[in-house]
């Protein structure tokens, strides 16, 4: 596969098409599927759907947020075992729940530079097949045998040992800085938004809707492929209702007391997942008789300081979105769709009540006026996490595909070329904006 | 491909059981001559019997890589007989060539096949003419009930103005004594054009066409797409949503590319064309995609009624509707349509699924004609009892009254059995063949 001259202006790296296998709740449909297992099985769906049989694509990125220290070369093991020529190169990445939208954007950028012409991104993550780690105090003993060469030098390692040691270590989704979960950090920020409880069940509400009416009419026939049975997303309450929604406990900021408006409803739950996107140049779909969905065309990551109160955790999209946004001289009436992952539905109304906010927008982000409001109608249109769950690596490929196709599917209608924005936040502070265009 | 056993044609594949089968008077089926590539296209010579007929069909044969007798030599084991009875005229016409097929019988190989050549008996026919060429169907079904050790036989009826040597004959001739007819017995395939011309690779007869099989994910479907792939065929395998993940293992064994899609959808034509138009054009379709919802009539409602219905005919009628009314049919395009003897001979408990598939047949010979326009053609293949995951849900007793005394082979066919006869009408070599229905049954329908 020929690559492009250095001189070559660059180019447009397209949304070919993408395909995830159904998102399950932790210790559901997937328990016992490993990573490797959902990405490869992510991977053969977009293998089969798109022709993909023993050819060598560009490169494939994936990453999993949960990962077994085995799983070292993750993405490559699950490459080695799908569909595709065992001779495509491969690395992991992780950047948290951006790390699937990182994948597309690491490898769109190749595309971009001529460096590659077909490539694959994506993310897998099991909630049920977490790794456990053993105590660092039982970790030290451990390594400290391997290292003693006499059995006095073995027994003494050994009689550091502690009972206490024996306890497995779980993940957990807390701050290793603050030691907050992601659900207490999103409670703080907000009540300090001051976001009802109404409103987050509302926006809850309408993922649920939007999803249901998404598989109603088929929009996921060749978005996903079933799996271990799982025909759809596990947590999708299609029957759901405010009345149902404002029965739910909070769970989260229960320290605020009646302000504590977190419930399991207007909160992701733990989910089982992988995700896949088939990306290409121009030249790479057509020459393949490829569809063309949308083009990649910018991206931005911002990271906020949350360790010294100064931001909340989750808030580095309303940073990254306002610079993305200024770099390519758009604004938000610019976009027809816009997807923000739905981590809490308080994460993306603080978000949007940022962006709203004259003291925010000109205080944090320098601007002479609110970055202003997106339209509702416009937001998550086909659901998002809070009704198809979020297994972390996964949701940024699951939301490419998405807006991708629904750009296409606007395109074909109108015949004119819509844009979409995407907004996702992670751990660690972090958050990734990117911006796709119909083709 | 996995396929439901029969474990008593297992048994009995064993010299010792088989011994004891004969002693019993239990049926001994034989482990049927399947297609391989690069095998002879039969174990032995051809005998082909008759006139001027007979001479002008063995013209082409030698390039088959055939053998050619034109008598019997005793002791010579032979692959097949042919019967050219194309010049028939009245009842006593038919003894000579019956009673030298009787006398060349026994040298029959385990796995030959007699095929008949005669004229299809048509209404403007003198009675005494029409009353012989009938007649040969009659004699070659009853003998093809005669036949043992995996034997066929079938015969070619030509329409009018073909003669015995026209393409679409030799074509299938061709298929008829191959391995690929294995589970085809006792039936007639009507040769009604001088179409048709032999594959430039005879092993990959369908070289740069663009298939779409519905109903792909498992059983005969799945079958009929590895089958077309392996015949060179570029293939689109559609199945349900729900059946997405058999279906995307299908697709990749066979690298081919997997379509979800309920076909019962309105926009299904359109997200067809869309994803097959990608190869440029469309140029077999087979309707595969099948349901049964089993109740008496007294018993049946209308959800059970109308959904097999909807799957089984109203979706191919419309598929069709939108695939000729696109401009992404390729210049001789194949419609391939699943039947079954149900339809044909009825079957209790299943007034809803014999509607539908006699309902293919009748929508098969009546687009005969628009498909004939298209330079294309459309036909059904109507499977018997094939070993499937369906048939293996059946109760036991009924299973093995349908494998073992009702067919002539005394046994189920396999789903590629199926899939080589819809392979074979998807090819050039059928292009005389239109808006027929070929059964692949072993000869299991009784009397019809």
């Amino acid at each position: 596969m020929a690559t492009a001259p250095q001189s070559q202006p660059i180019r447009d790296a397209v949304v070919i098409g993408g395909n995830r296998i159904p998102f399950a709740r932790a210790n559901s449909a997937y328990t016992g599927a490993s990573n490797q297992d959902m990405l490869t099985a992510a991977l053969d769906g977009l293998v089969a759907r798109f022709g993909l049989q023993d050819e060598r694509i560009g490169e494939v990125a994936a990453g999993a947020v949960l990962k077994h220290s085995r799983d070292f070369n993750l993405t490559r093991e699950a490459v080695l075992g799908s569909a595709l020529s065992p001779e495509t190169p491969v690395y992991d990445l992780q950047q948290a729940c951006a790390t699937g939208l990182e994948t597309v954007i690491g490898l769109a950028n190749k595309i971009k530079l001529g460096q590659i012409e077909s490539a694959v991104a994506g993310g897998v993550d099991s909630a049920s097949d977490a790794p456990i780690a053993v105590s660092e105090g039982l970790r030290t003993v451990l390594l400290e045998l391997g290292r003693a060469r006499s059995t006095k030098q073995k027994l003494a390692a050994l009689a550091r040992l502690r009972p206490r040691d024996l306890a497995p270590h779980a993940p957990s989704t807390a701050e290793p800085r603050t030691g907050l979960s992601m659900g207490e950090h999103q409670a703080l920020t907000t009540a300090a938004w001051k976001i009802t409880r109404e409103a987050q069940d509302e926006l809850a509400l309408a993922s649920h809707a939007n999803l249901a009416a998404a598989y109603g009419r088929g929009f996921f026939d060749d978005l996903i492929t079933p799996y271990r049975g799982q025909l759809r997303d596990g947590n999708l309450r299609p029957d759901t209702s405010l009345e149902k929604l404002a029965k739910l406990q909070p769970v989260f900021g229960k320290s605020l007391g009646e302000e504590a408006t977190m419930t399991a409803g207007n909160s992701t739950p733990l989910t089982d997942g992988a995700s896949a996107v088939l990306l290409g140049s121009e030249d790479y779909a057509r020459r393949n008789d490829l569809p063309m969905l949308a083009r990649v065309v910018d991206a931005e990551a911002a990271a906020v300081d949350f360790v010294h109160g100064r931001e909340g955790l989750l808030m580095a999209p309303a940073y990254a979105v306002p610079r993305l946004l200024e770099r390519n001289g758009l604004s938000l009436p610019d976009f027809d769709f816009v997807e923000i992952h739905e981590a809490f539905a308080g994460t993306v109304l603080c978000h949007l009540a940022a962006w709203e906010s004259e003291e925010f927008c000109r205080n944090k982000l320098g601007l002479d006026s609110p970055l202003g409001s997106v339209d509702r109608n416009r937001l998550n249109v086909a659901g998002s996490s809070l009704a198809a769950g979020h297994p972390f690596a996964a949701t940024g490929g699951r939301i490419v595909a998405t807006l991708a196709k629904l750009l296409h599917e606007q395109a074909g209608a109108e015949g004119r070329r819509g844009r979409g924005l995407i907004s996702i936040c992670a751990a660690g502070g972090q958050g990734v904006a990117a911006i796709l265009e119909a083709c | 491909m996995a396929t439901a056993q029969d474990s008593y044609l297992n048994l009995v594949s064993h010299p010792v059981a088989r011994e004891i089968a004969g002693r019993f008077g239990l049926p001994r089926p034989a482990v049927l001559r399947r297609y391989r590539p690069g095998e002879p296209l039969l174990p032995g010579p051809v005998l082909v019997l008759g006139g001027s007929g007979a001479d002008a069909l063995a013209g082409p044969l030698p390039d088959l890589g055939l053998q050619i007798r034109r008598q019997a030599a005793h002791g010579e084991r032979l692959g097949a007989i042919v019967a050219v009875l194309d010049e028939v005229a009245g009842p006593a016409d038919l003894a000579a060539s019956a009673l030298a097929v009787g006398a060349a019988l026994r040298e029959l190989a385990p796995g030959g096949r007699i095929v008949t050549v005669s004229r299809q008996a048509c209404e403007t026919l003198p009675p005494a003419a029409a009353a012989a060429r009938q007649g040969v169907e009659g004699l070659l079904r009853s003998l093809a009930r005669e036949l043992r050790g995996g034997a066929t036989g079938n015969g070619i009826l030509l329409g009018d103005g073909v003669d015995v040597d026209a393409p679409g004959v030799t074509g299938a001739l061709r298929f008829l004594l191959s391995a690929r007819s294995a589970y085809v017995d006792g039936q007639f395939l009507l040769v009604g054009s001088t179409d048709g011309q032999p594959a430039a690779e005879p092993e990959r007869p369908l070289a740069g066409h663009t298939a779409v099989v519905t109903g792909a994910a498992r059983g005969i479907g799945a079958a009929i797409a590895e089958v077309l792939r392996r015949d060179g065929a570029d293939v689109v395998v559609v199945d349900v949503p729900a059946a997405g993940e058999q279906l995307a293992a299908v697709a990749n064994r066979i690298g081919g590319t997997a379509l979800q899609l309920d076909i019962t959808r309105p926009d299904a034509g359109a997200r067809i064309i869309e994803q097959a138009g990608r190869h440029g054009r469309i140029d077999i379709v087979v309707h595969n995609a099948g349901i049964t919802r089993d109740k008496l009539l007294a018993n049946m409602d209308a959800e059970r009624w109308d959904a097999v219905l909807e799957v089984n005919l109203a979706a191919p009628l419309r598929l069709n509707e939108a695939l000729l009314a696109s401009n992404l049919l390729g210049p001789a395009p194949r419609i391939v349509c699943l039947a079954s003897t149900s339809g044909i001979a009825g079957n209790r408990g299943q007034t809803n699924y014999a509607a539908s598939k006699a309902g293919i047949i009748g929508m098969v010979r009546s687009s005969a004609p628009l498909l004939a326009a298209r330079g294309g053609t459309i036909n059904a293949v109507a499977p018997g009892f094939i070993e499937t995951e369906m048939t293996a849900r059946m109760p036991a007793a009924a299973r093995q009254v349908a494998r073992r005394l009702l067919p002539s082979l005394q046994q189920g066919g396999l789903p590629r059995d199926v899939a080589e006869a819809v392979a074979f009408l998807s090819g050039g070599a059928a292009a005389g063949i239109n808006g027929q229905t070929l059964r692949v049954c072993g000869q299991s329908l009784v009397g019809a």
